[in-house]
């Protein structure tokens, strides 16, 4: 339920982007190694984002499948918790992909800037 | 009216992060050496610290860590359970509840532990333990301004669990193995539990102990004391942002 903590994050970061305007999407990715499941996310963020700019904004998540690269140049997608090298059996892997928990955009509602007279 | 996309690329914890890094300043400001010690509800924490630093209880408890001046922050739900526990022992111990103004949070997080700081005497410590809330999830996600991470994993859980909880067991430097004393009695492999570590935390330092009688206690005070006498590092490189 560390998802109350992340959605409210969520919101302050999407509102301190927003300066304002109404909120219409925010756009989360997250990483295959992090444990946030994404409907509570949403479930949370809907009630936390009630009578501020992002409400009835919709929330999206995008799974970043997490991906290994060993020492000895070998390069795989993560599918079981195992971290040693299927290759090699080295246990000196870096992790390229699947470690983010990231706002990566939000959409807003913005007012035509109209300059022609009615 | 028309829809504008506004790029954010903004890391969702990056405020606790930063809170965590300012946490980490006053600790090595004042030479306070900070575990963040973390495992299930019911794994022996408590009844671990107890073990350690029990000293002058006599009863097979270790007496302290020596020169070590060792502090505690409890961070529990509700109540001060473990806190009281702990105040027999003579060690500073703070309790800190997540439920009162916190919404009952299943996880200690760094501005918690910043709202605890001025009831720290960090003077009168070397090293400040750090009992998060009971949970294999929540915790492994907020780092709260420690040097090191270390968890307890009890026999009585079962040997799947670093699979099941990949995060916690792969973030701590530490795996403390405990109630090793009821193996016995259960089905429970430690050879598996082993490999399964080392699949999720290649070469992981682990120990096998019992809290409950004792046996083992020492490699963990050591350990401890280890902590205790390292220079702080520089910023680690997690909690640099990205």
């Amino acid at each position: 339920m560390h998802e109350l903590s992340i959605s409210r994050s969520v919101l302050d970061t999407a509102l301190a982007h927003a300066c304002g305007r109404r909120v219409l999407l925010v756009e989360v990715s997250i990483g295959g190694l992090r444990q946030v499941a994404p409907a509570s996310l949403a479930f949370y963020f809907e009630i936390l984002s009630r009578g501020t700019a992002c409400e009835g904004a919709e929330l999206t998540t995008r799974l970043m499948p997490a991906r290994l690269r060993c020492d000895c140049g070998s390069e795989w997608r993560l599918e079981h918790p195992s971290f040693r090298c299927p290759r090699c059996g080295g246990g000196n892997v870096t992790v390229l992909d699947g470690e983010q928990l990231c706002v990566d955009s939000i959409e807003v509602e913005e007012e035509e800037a109209c300059t022609a007279p009615r | 009216m028309h829809r504008t996309k506004v790029r954010v690329a903004t890391d969702v914890l990056d405020a606790n992060e930063t809170i965590a890094r300012a946490n980490r300043a006053d600790f090595d400001r004042a030479g306070v050496r900070v575990v963040n010690l973390m495992s299930a509800p019911g794994a022996g924490k408590t009844m671990l610290l107890e073990r350690v630093l029990g000293g002058g209880l006599g009863d097979g408890l270790l007496d302290g860590l020596g020169e070590v001046r060792v502090g505690v922050l409890e961070g529990d739900v509700q109540g001060s359970f473990d806190a009281d526990r702990l105040s027999l022992l003579h060690v500073p111990v703070t309790q800190l509840n997540t439920d009162p103004g916190f919404g009952g949070e299943c996880h200690l997080d760094a501005n918690m532990v910043r709202s605890a700081l001025g009831a720290m005497a960090l003077e009168e410590i070397d090293l400040l333990v750090i009992e998060n809330v009971g949970n294999l999830v929540c915790p492994a996600e907020f780092r709260v301004g420690e040097d090191r991470r270390a968890m307890i994993s009890s026999v009585t859980e079962g040997e799947d669990k670093p699979l099941k909880y990949p995060l916690m067991f792969r973030t701590c430097e530490l795996v403390v193995v405990n109630k090793i004393d009821l193996l016995p009695h259960l089905d429970f492999s430690l050879e598996r539990f082993l490999a399964n570590l080392d699949q999720v935390n290649p070469g992981a330092e682990h120990m096998l102990l019992s809290a409950r009688t004792g046996e083992g206690v020492e490699a963990f005070a050591d350990w401890l004391a280890r902590v205790a006498q390292t220079t702080p590092a520089p910023a680690r490189a997690e909690a640099e942002p990205a």
